[in-house]
């Protein structure tokens, strides 16, 4: 009963593909899984955008949203029929091409993206042997898609912050596969369910994710920092940073256009986040036992949507970084940082079960998270701040 | 160690989003259309005209145009009137034909207040003053403006009653002169007649148009009693 529920989604395109002629039923199979991913996802950003606006509301001890529909859950619909109804304007110097394909090519590596991931058990799109490459190579061409934006736009604002966005998001891509490549070193696949099925084991009812363990720990928080700065989120927001240059890279972008970069955006968060559950988070498995009679997607569902709580969370919280003190996060702590979890995954594969190799990785990424710490933080004068003119 | 800020942080921020649902004490919104503060008690929005009794006679404007001279964005438009009529005093007095305020220009100074010497004009609190047409609706006319004592007296008491006060002490004012006035005439005939009496042959056209201006700034005033 429980293995039908979790099946449904299969079964059900297994049953509509076989009402077609065998020649056609590939084609029609990938249709209906574009179909599945253009409308859940979307359908989930509205939902976000929602659940966003009314957290940071919350932490504010504000309301939020809570006119339109029941609780204000259906601003985004309000939200998106003021945007479609915008004016489409095209800044008479822009480069028009350019800035017309912008979006479009922001929006299509986005969700080529999700074509690898597991969002459940057989539920992945494209089984890719390589599928974790194929997501870095084609979550790359975000930085393509917003220096057109950036360029194409010829103002100043839009320049700067897609200057930004390409120092930042190159800056942080290292750290983010090299974290990766600890969870592809132990698995020994860059299959995504590969890598979910290895996670599929239980020891005392509790799952075996790669974040329970030292290196998966550190992995998964040098991962989310990382996806952070990679989906331009607070507090790594400096491409768009609204008090500075405006709304950076799609300052000149209005209307629907706009709307599409907000979608772009926050696509490739739930992308992100996908990925990191899979790699770190046991993907769709349940984390103890006697849980697993869930319906994998449920799981996967929620622990995206825990994610992208956290980062909410995080929104609300942390103030903006300065540029030098983004690049020094980066080049100074994560990537030195991933690094050595790279030489410890490696010891974690060499020494062998037992107590010993918990002990000896635990001390090696805890001695390297303080000194690293200690490192970026020698030249920081932290306490209170005098001001020298204003009092 | 690195991170440890971030923590706090984010346990100060936990607290803010979970303490919101269970304290009411931490939302300070007020849910405007259907929650509302009681509004201040020097509010003042725009100006208003007051009357007693009928919104068409009772109106205390004598268009004296004073505020209209002295609005300093020049809101105020007023025609006076043709004809007289009574005031509160029983005064013939003119009235303002037509007296309009762009609220769009307004400024809400209330220097139209200060100056009115009727206590006539006064500040209305009334603020949802939206309309769907730019033009005409945020132009008030006499009816739109013409507020009766008692909405003043709700809104504004102890400012209604001062001037009330006013009115009443000038009414009273009013009536004692021209009860002394009243005085004088009954007593003026017989002195007249005997100050008369005597030139009464050679100087007949000299005292009549003393007799006649004598009683004349008095002459109204019998129906001011009435």
């Amino acid at each position: 009963m429980f293995g039908q529920l979790d099946q449904i989604f299969v079964t059900l395109l297994h049953w509509l593909v076989g009402f077609l002629p065998v020649a056609w039923r590939s084609l029609a199979s990938s249709l209906l899984c574009i179909g599945f991913v253009i409308s859940v996802f979307p359908g989930l950003f509205a939902l976000v955008t929602v659940i966003e606006r009314k957290g940071l509301g919350r932490i504010q001890n504000r309301y939020g949203p809570n006119r339109v529909g029941p609780f204000g859950f259906l601003q985004f619909a309000a939200d998106g029929i003021k945007s479609l109804i915008k004016e489409d304007i095209v800044p008479r110097a822009a480069d028009h091409v350019v800035h017309f394909l912008a979006p479009v090519v922001l929006l299509i590596p986005v969700l080529l993206a999700y074509a690898v991931l597991p969002f459940g058990q057989n539920m992945t799109i494209a089984d890719y042997d390589a599928g974790l490459l194929f997501f870095f190579a084609v979550g790359g061409a975000v930085e393509l898609s917003i220096f057109m934006a950036g360029w194409s736009s010829r103002n100043k604002y839009s320049l700067l912050g897609a200057m930004r966005a390409i120092a930042q998001m190159l800056s942080y891509e290292i750290p983010l596969i090299l974290s990766a490549v600890s969870v592809v070193m132990i698995v020994g696949s860059l299959n995504l369910s590969d890598i979910v099925s290895h996670q599929n084991h239980y020891t005392f009812g509790i799952a075996h994710w790669y974040v329970f363990t030292p290196w998966g720990l550190a992995g998964f928080l040098i991962f989310f920092i990382a996806s952070l700065a990679e989906s331009n989120r607070c507090p790594f927001d400096l491409p768009e940073a609204e008090s500075e240059i405006i709304a950076g890279y799609f300052t000149e972008y209005s209307g629907f256009k706009f709307a599409l970069f907000f979608l772009g955006e926050y696509l490739g968060m739930f992308a992100i986040c996908g990925l990191g559950i899979t790699l770190f988070l046991g993907g769709w498995t349940s984390p103890v036992s006697w849980l697993s009679w869930i319906p994998s997607y449920v799981w996967f569902l929620t622990k995206l949507l825990a994610i992208v709580f956290v980062f909410i969370w995080i929104r609300g919280t942390l103030p903006r970084l300065r540029m030098d003190q983004l690049m020094n996060l980066a080049w100074k702590f994560l990537l030195p940082l991933a690094l050595v979890n790279i030489v410890v995954a490696g010891l974690w594969h060499f020494l062998g079960a037992g107590a010993l190799r918990w002990l000896v990785c635990a001390v090696i990424l805890a001695a390297a998270y303080v000194a690293l710490g200690r490192a970026l933080m020698q030249h920081q004068k932290l306490g209170k701040r005098i001001y020298r003119f204003a009092y | 160690m690195l991170g440890e800020q971030i923590i706090k942080g984010m346990v100060v921020t936990a607290r803010n989003f979970f303490g919101s649902y269970v304290s009411k004490d931490r939302l300070t919104t007020i849910q405007y259309p259907e929650e509302r503060l009681p509004q201040l008690h020097s509010t003042r929005q725009f100006p208003m005209l007051v009357y007693d009794g009928d919104p068409e006679k009772g109106l205390r404007c004598v268009a004296c145009t004073i505020c209209e001279k002295e609005c300093p964005p020049q809101c105020i438009f007023i025609v006076k009137s043709k004809d007289k009529k009574p005031d509160y005093k029983g005064q013939p007095q003119l009235y303002p034909a037509v007296f309009d305020i762009d609220i769009s220009v307004c400024m809400s100074c209330s220097i139209c207040v200060e100056v009115c010497p009727f206590e006539s004009i006064k500040m209305n609190t009334a603020f949802e003053l939206s309309t769907d047409n730019r033009f005409e609706g945020l132009l008030l006319h006499k009816q739109d403006l013409a507020k009766s004592n008692e909405y003043y007296h709700q809104m504004h008491p102890e400012d209604a009653g001062e001037s009330d006060a006013v009115l009443t002490a000038e009414k009273a004012k009013a009536e004692a002169k021209a009860k002394a006035a009243a005085e004088a005439k009954t007593k003026a005939p017989s002195t007249a007649t005997a100050t008369a009496a005597a030139p009464v042959a050679a100087a007949t056209p000299v005292p009549a148009p003393a007799t006649a201006a004598a009683p004349a700034p008095a002459a109204p005033q019998p129906t001011a009693t009435n």
